[in-house]
């Protein structure tokens, strides 16, 4: 059995050297298609960050009727609090209202020409709820509650920005999809073409070994593992290249554009690795297998 | 061992190849199947190894049905026939021993049995000079004693053989079926389909004559028939 094994995969390999070239160009254009893919990646994923670093900061502002306790305050925010779209709420209260408002009019400190209103809060009426969304496709069903709710005045929420936010993820999501469909398409015909030739060369060896009685999978295995190898070695340069390049692009870049530097945050080597690795090999692997094992089902039988 | 009831073929084209063939060769047995071109020879070979399906009838190798195999269990069943093809049919990259070796690989034998086996086999071929040699280095009689010793390392109970002296001269010719004689009284049940009417009347073994898709002749010790 294991003997089998070591023979099915060694002759996996031979197949590979024995089609040198269609191999090399199916590992190029894998390669080449899983660079891409990764690249995309890299770059979705980035911007995925950023966007979700971004909606964290867009909030739904909730206010109260005249006349509502804190205690009723607190009770609708433990109510929002408990809410699955909803990442975290804040209690701002009429006093710390009034400690922001003058923070922001007067950043310096001079505030002295206000405090004469500390005694008598003009905010004394502000009491607000700050909501944090953890997805912001769900902010009108969240506002819409809301305002279901008794005691509450207003609620402002900013729905430009929502929507462009969950617009432009999905359709970065639709674009990206659709192009690593179509390579991995590519991809497979490919591979299905190198194994296709590798049946053509070996035609009399597939025929001898049916006389001889051997099984489909003996027959097919080595086929299938010069396939899933191709694959995987498609998959692999791509992936070290990325490695190494990563971490340097990104350097490039804030070393470069140090004005964004608030606005682009990076996610680091590891986030964006710990995913590629596996899915891209997995990709590969998939190619591979599927690529091969389809011209086999229809050109190999017993 | 090998029994055809009934047996009929008929192709998609139309061509009818067998039309009820009944066949009973024993375990042991030497057997010729004789005929013309076109007369269903090979379309019998062909059935015999389940390469095709009969239109209908039933083929029977030791007692198993084999229109009623599974697929999967097809292999197993090839593994009990030996096949010998008339163009030796030898992988030209390989060398005797190798081409040898290859069918105990497909069995997955172990490579001790291998070594074991594979030197046995060529010295009962005649052939254990040889075992360095590549195909193209070796006459049309050798490269048919290699595809003999090929069919043989397993230790089949039935060898089939397809025109095997059809690219040897009359000597090589001669030579290959003395040595199937040979395989054949160490109990192995040789069938071997041929045209060649010099080969077979020499060798006075029992002959089945088809023609048309039909058996018209069976007789035991040589020819009785035209073909």
């Amino acid at each position: 059995m294991i003997g089998k094994m070591f023979y099915t995969i060694r002759q996996g390999f031979k197949n590979i050297i024995r089609n040198g070239l269609f191999s090399l160009a199916s590992v190029g254009t894998i390669t080449a298609c899983l660079f891409m893919f990764g690249i995309f990646y890299c770059i979705v994923a980035n911007f995925q960050y950023m966007l979700r670093e971004a909606e964290s900061n867009v909030g739904v502002t909730v206010f109260f009727d005249e006349g509502v306790s804190e205690s009723q305050m607190l009770d609708i925010q433990k109510l929002l609090d408990a809410r699955d779209e909803v990442s975290s709420t804040n209690y701002i209260s009429p006093e710390e209202a009034w400690e922001i408002m003058k923070e922001q009019y007067f950043p310096d400190g001079d505030s002295g020409i206000l405090s004469g209103l500390d005694e008598d809060n003009p905010l004394a009426d502000s009491a607000s709820v700050q909501v944090y969304l953890k997805d912001t496709s769900r902010q009108t069903e969240l506002v819409s509650y809301i305002e279901s709710l008794d005691g509450v005045r207003e609620v402002r929420a900013s729905d430009i920005v929502a929507d462009s936010f969950t617009n432009f993820s999905r359709l970065i999501g639709y674009i990206s999809l659709g192009v690593i469909l179509i390579l991995v398409f590519v991809a497979i015909f490919l591979i299905s073409n190198t194994v296709m030739i590798g049946i053509t060369v070996r035609k009399d060896e597939i025929a001898i070994m049916k006389y001889i009685g051997a099984t489909d999978l003996f027959v097919r295995g080595p086929f299938i593992i010069e396939g899933m190898t191709i694959g995987l070695i498609g998959s692999a340069i791509p992936v070290i290249i990325l490695r190494i390049l990563y971490p340097k692009v990104v350097e490039f870049v804030l070393g470069h554009f140090s004005i964004l530097n608030r606005l682009l945050t990076f996610l680091d080597v590891n986030s964006i690795f710990n995913v590629l690795i596996p899915v891209s090999l997995g990709i590969g692997l998939g190619i591979g297998f599927i690529g091969s094992y389809l011209t086999l089902r229809k050109h190999v039988r017993v | 061992m090998i029994v055809l009831d009934n047996v009929c073929k008929t192709y998609n084209t139309g061509v009818s190849a067998l039309n009820g063939v009944n066949l009973r060769i024993r375990k042991g047995e030497f057997v010729f199947i004789v005929g013309t071109s076109g007369s269903g020879k090979t379309t019998l070979f062909k059935l015999l190894l389940k390469e095709l399906e009969p239109t209908s009838g039933k083929i029977y190798i030791n007692n198993k049905n084999i229109g009623r195999l599974r697929r999967r269990k097809i292999s197993k069943m090839r593994r009990g026939i030996g096949v010998v093809f008339q163009d030796f049919r030898l992988l030209k990259d390989r060398n005797v021993y190798e081409n040898i070796a290859f069918a105990q690989r497909v069995m997955g034998k172990s490579a001790k049995v291998i070594r074991e086996t594979v030197p046995q086999m060529l010295t009962l071929v005649g052939l254990s000079d040889k075992a360095e040699s590549f195909p193209n280095e070796l006459s049309g009689g050798e490269q048919q004693r290699v595809s003999l010793a090929r069919a043989l390392v397993n230790n089949p109970p039935i060898l089939l053989a397809d025109e095997p002296t059809g690219n040897l001269d009359p000597d090589n010719a001669w030579e290959i079926m003395k040595l199937l004689e040979d395989i054949n009284k160490r109990g192995t049940t040789v069938v071997v389909v041929t045209h060649n009417r010099e080969i077979v009347e020499r060798m006075k073994k029992r002959v089945i004559t088809i023609d048309k898709g039909v058996v018209v002749n069976d007789e035991k010790g040589g020819i009785a028939n035209d073909w």
